[in-house]
């Protein structure tokens, strides 16, 4: 259901047909699958190490940069995901910033999931804010 | 502080945290590739250095040291929160790592697709480990100031 919906949102955005829609959605199938698989390992990983804060290392792990761009190498070529990977530094900055404010949030007496979750509106901001400034890429 | 393995942090999670892990990790990874289709790899890349797994990682955190101290008799509240927030500051330092892994990919990927690859991951893994150790050597060295 998952697939057909994020397919059927594609298709309906870019006009996506018949056999090419359902490559399509064979694609996105392949990348849940390797991307929670990989994610599952990283965090596996993250919940057998000690002490906390290195196990903390595992949270910002590139378990969906890994998928995803082992898949585009395969389907777009390295062009492509040099880019990605120029963006990631930036998104990286947002992750920084955004466990930051989770880590002040928490010692602030919010509850864990309330303060990741009032913190992704940072990861956003500083993400999205500074592909505008640098590269008027939003 | 010597860096240890303890295979009971895996037993304490129950099967449907490792599900939902799961579910987030591959639809996150099917959202990223949706973006990137429908907005090019600038706003796609952005998505790979997501918190998308962090919340769900965090509360469980907070709730399995919770249920650990109150099962010892003691309030877990105070010691939850104390190891969420470790575990965030723990992130703070990888996120650096994170930053040199798309660096490795934006700077060889051109020049050696597989090889930056597997080189982003090796910078991942060093980068946030020398930071780690840095950060445990002045924590240490300072104990009151880094509280």
């Amino acid at each position: 259901v998952l697939f057909s919906i994020v397919t059927i949102w594609e298709g309906s955005l870019c006009g996506l047909r018949g056999e090419v829609r359902r490559h399509a959605m064979t694609e996105y199938a392949i990348r849940f699958f390797v991307g929670g698989l990989v994610v599952s390992a990283f965090a596996a990983l993250g919940d057998v190490f000690r002490p906390k804060t290195f196990a903390g290392l595992f949270g910002a792990a590139p378990s969906i940069a890994l998928a995803t761009l082992a898949i585009a190498l395969l389907k777009q070529g390295p062009n492509y995901v040099a880019v990605q990977g120029r963006s990631m530094v930036i998104g990286s900055i947002g992750l920084c910033l955004y466990s930051l404010i989770v880590c002040y949030l928490i010692k602030s007496d919010l509850s864990a999931k309330s303060a990741a979750l009032l913190a992704s509106i940072v990861w956003f901001a500083v993400a999205f804010g500074l592909a505008w400034i640098l590269w008027g890429a939003v | 502080l010597i860096i240890r393995i303890d295979f009971s942090g895996l037993w304490q999670s129950h099967w449907y945290e490792y599900a939902v892990r799961f579910a987030l990790g591959g639809l996150m990874t099917a959202v990223a590739g949706l973006i990137s289709n429908l907005y090019g790899p600038e706003i796609g890349g952005l998505f790979l250095a997501f918190p998308a797994i962090f919340p769900a990682s965090i509360t469980l955190i907070e709730k399995h040291e919770r249920e650990r101290k109150e099962k010892a008799g003691l309030r877990g509240l105070r010691r939850g929160k104390e190891a969420a927030a470790l575990e965030a500051s723990g992130t703070v330092i990888g996120s650096f790592g994170l930053a040199a892994f798309g660096m490795v990919i934006w700077l060889i990927a051109v020049i050696s697709p597989w090889t930056a690859l597997i080189g982003a991951g090796a910078a991942w893994l060093i980068v946030s480990v020398l930071l780690w150790s840095l950060w445990q050597f002045r924590a240490r060295a300072a104990p009151d100031r880094m509280s």
